[in-house]
């Protein structure tokens, strides 16, 4: 029977034509997607990286939840205009304990990647309030409902637990601490648990983040992720960049 | 199949040899130029597998003889920029601070950077012109109003250390104390009269006075004149960092609120940080190390312009 006789087959075979056609697509689709999940330099190793800390994951929740992604990627890409805008490019390991990633697909506002650190709590603080104020040509809305707002996480042992079965490396400490450390790091006097919630999250930074010390509002949690944003790696160091260097074939 | 081909007699063409229900199919050639192109991408897939990174192995895909990575790329590409600014740091680095105007060729091209990683670092609170934001803390820079000293060795350590930065030793520290529950509502009214006394914008207050002088003259001054080594503002003058309404004045009292500024010395390296300070000198109210005679048209001036609030 000729080639033709028997593609003759599966053009009159609907079933047939529908089975190899999926086949053959997903062949396609193997050969680019699974190699990403073994190959050695699709996700770096650092250091530095931990699981967000409650209070981080609220604020992030609330990121998510004013769609602030849509127009504020968290992606630096390796391009040199980027880098001297916004720092150091963004490695794959830096967003491996988003689930979802937020790494955005449009820029509006600038790139989020590494705006930890950059401006004061209180800076943040007013630019949610009222954008305008401190940037005259800003676009951005106001959110300041956030600061009104108290914060309210009905359980966040349960967010981490969920996290922790995706593979999140919280401890069980982490998750029945939760709520403990949530409060904790909005405090303004963060008091004797610090050291214990240090050596669980390196690097949290602690503080009362809205400038108001009587309560946890939304402001507080989304301030708090916002100073972590690109803190947690040191991609400047030297190890770091002598790995990246010997990197090939990216 | 092939037995199935035949000519089509309208159009000249050979069918496909396939046959439904006595629909035939004409196997019109394809253009010349398309061919050519699929046969081209075809040549330049094999030629691009060989040169660039494509398979993937076991642990790594190949890299491809040219072993170009697009890291790499930008890696060459920022090495090259910095060469070409490489003079011009090292003959920045060599200058002390004290003495970044003695060259004033170099001192042109210090603000000229400067002003570049200005509007990627500091706009955002001091704003794009470096007018501050009143009332909400930012200090304008181009005044001659400094809350910490305005020469070039002040202004590159504000820079370099920051200011009220939690985990840094070096940094600019003070406290302004609450005096929530410390005095009395009158009192509250008499030193917040008092302040405003100071520059002009209410009438004087004997009973404030005496309570500025207890609570308030130490670090800003019997006068108001503030203090640079504490970072204490001047209070007889018409900028005001927090407002100057009687409201604005009580809440300072009250909750202090102190501005803090982060610590850039790490982040941007060196020689941006001296760029910096040359642009934030030479804005307007660049002081010279040894404080000259004040000029009273100067500062008088200034004030004027930066609108009296």
């Amino acid at each position: 029977m000729s080639m033709t006789e028997r593609h003759k087959k599966l053009e009159r075979n609907i079933t047939l034509l529908a089975v190899c056609t999926f086949i053959t697509v997903a062949i396609g689709g193997l050969v680019q997607i699974t190699p990403l999940f073994y190959l050695d330099n699709t996700i770096e190793e650092v250091d530095g990286m931990r699981p967000y800390t409650p209070l981080e994951l609220a604020g992030r929740d609330i990121y998510v939840r004013e769609g602030c992604y849509v127009c504020h990627s968290q992606m630096i890409r390796p391009f040199r205009d980027e880098i001297e805008r916004y720092g150091h490019y963004s490695l794959a390991a830096e967003s491996m304990y988003d689930r979802p990633f937020q790494w955005g697909s449009k820029r509006t506002g600038p790139d989020l990647a590494r705006v930890g650190g950059r401006y004061s709590d209180e800076w943040h603080v007013q630019h949610l309030i009222n954008p305008q104020a401190v940037v005259p040509e800003s676009i951005m809305p106001t959110y300041a409902f956030l600061a009104d707002t108290t914060l309210n996480v009905n359980d966040p042992s349960a967010n981490l637990a969920t996290l922790q079965t995706l593979g999140v490396p919280y401890t069980d400490e982490d998750v029945t601490q939760a709520m403990a450390d949530l409060i904790l790091q909005g405090s303004e006097f963060p008091g004797a648990g610090l050291a214990d919630f240090n050596a669980r999250y390196p690097n949290a930074q602690a503080r009362d983040f809205d400038g108001d010390p009587d309560r946890l509002t939304e402001m507080d949690a989304l301030v708090a992720y916002l100073q972590m944003l690109g803190t947690l790696v040191d991609v400047d160091s030297a190890a770091a960049q002598q790995e990246l260097a010997e990197e090939l074939g990216r | 199949m092939a037995t199935n081909k035949r000519i089509d007699e309208p159009t000249g063409t050979e069918t496909v040899g396939h046959e439904w229900d006595g629909i035939e199919e004409l196997d019109t050639p394809m253009p010349r130029w398309w061919l050519w192109t699929f046969y081209l991408c075809i040549l330049f897939s094999a030629v691009y597998v060989v040169l660039y990174p494509a398979w993937p192995l076991v642990d790594r895909a190949t890299t491809g003889i040219l072993n170009w990575s697009s890291r790499g790329d930008l890696q060459r590409e920022l090495v090259n920029a910095d060469e070409a600014r490489q003079a011009f740091r090292a003959e920045l680095a060599e200058v002390e601070v004290a003495d970044l105007r003695a060259d004033e060729e170099l001192f042109r091209r210090a603000v000229a950077g400067g002003e570049a990683a200005f509007k990627v670092h500091c706009s955002q609170c001091h704003g794009s012109q470096a007018a501050g934001v009143q009332n909400l803390g930012y200090p304008s820079l181009s005044d001659d109003d400094w809350l910490w000293g305005g020469t070039l060795e002040d202004i590159h350590y504000s820079i370099t250390y920051g200011i009220r930065q939690p985990d840094n030793n070096d940094q600019r520290q003070s406290l302004m104390p609450s005096f929530d529950g410390l005095l009395d509502a009158g009192q509250l009214a008499a030193v917040t009269s008092h302040v405003q006394s100071l520059s002009g914008i209410a009438d004087a207050d004997p009973a404030g006075a005496g309570l500025y002088e207890q609570n308030c003259a130490v670090c800003h001054g019997a006068m108001g004149e503030g203090d640079r080594d504490l970072g204490a503002p001047q209070l007889n003058d018409a900028v005001w960092l927090r407002g100057s309404s009687t409201a604005d004045i009580t809440q300072q009292i009250l909750h202090p609120r102190m501005g803090a500024m982060p610590a850039w010395g790490e982040r941007l390296g060196p020689s941006t940080v001296k760029m910096l300070t040359a642009y934030v000198y030479s804005l307007g109210g660049g002081e010279d190390a040894v404080a000259p005679p004040a000029d009273e048209q100067a500062v008088a001036e200034v004030e004027v312009e930066s609108g009296g609030q």
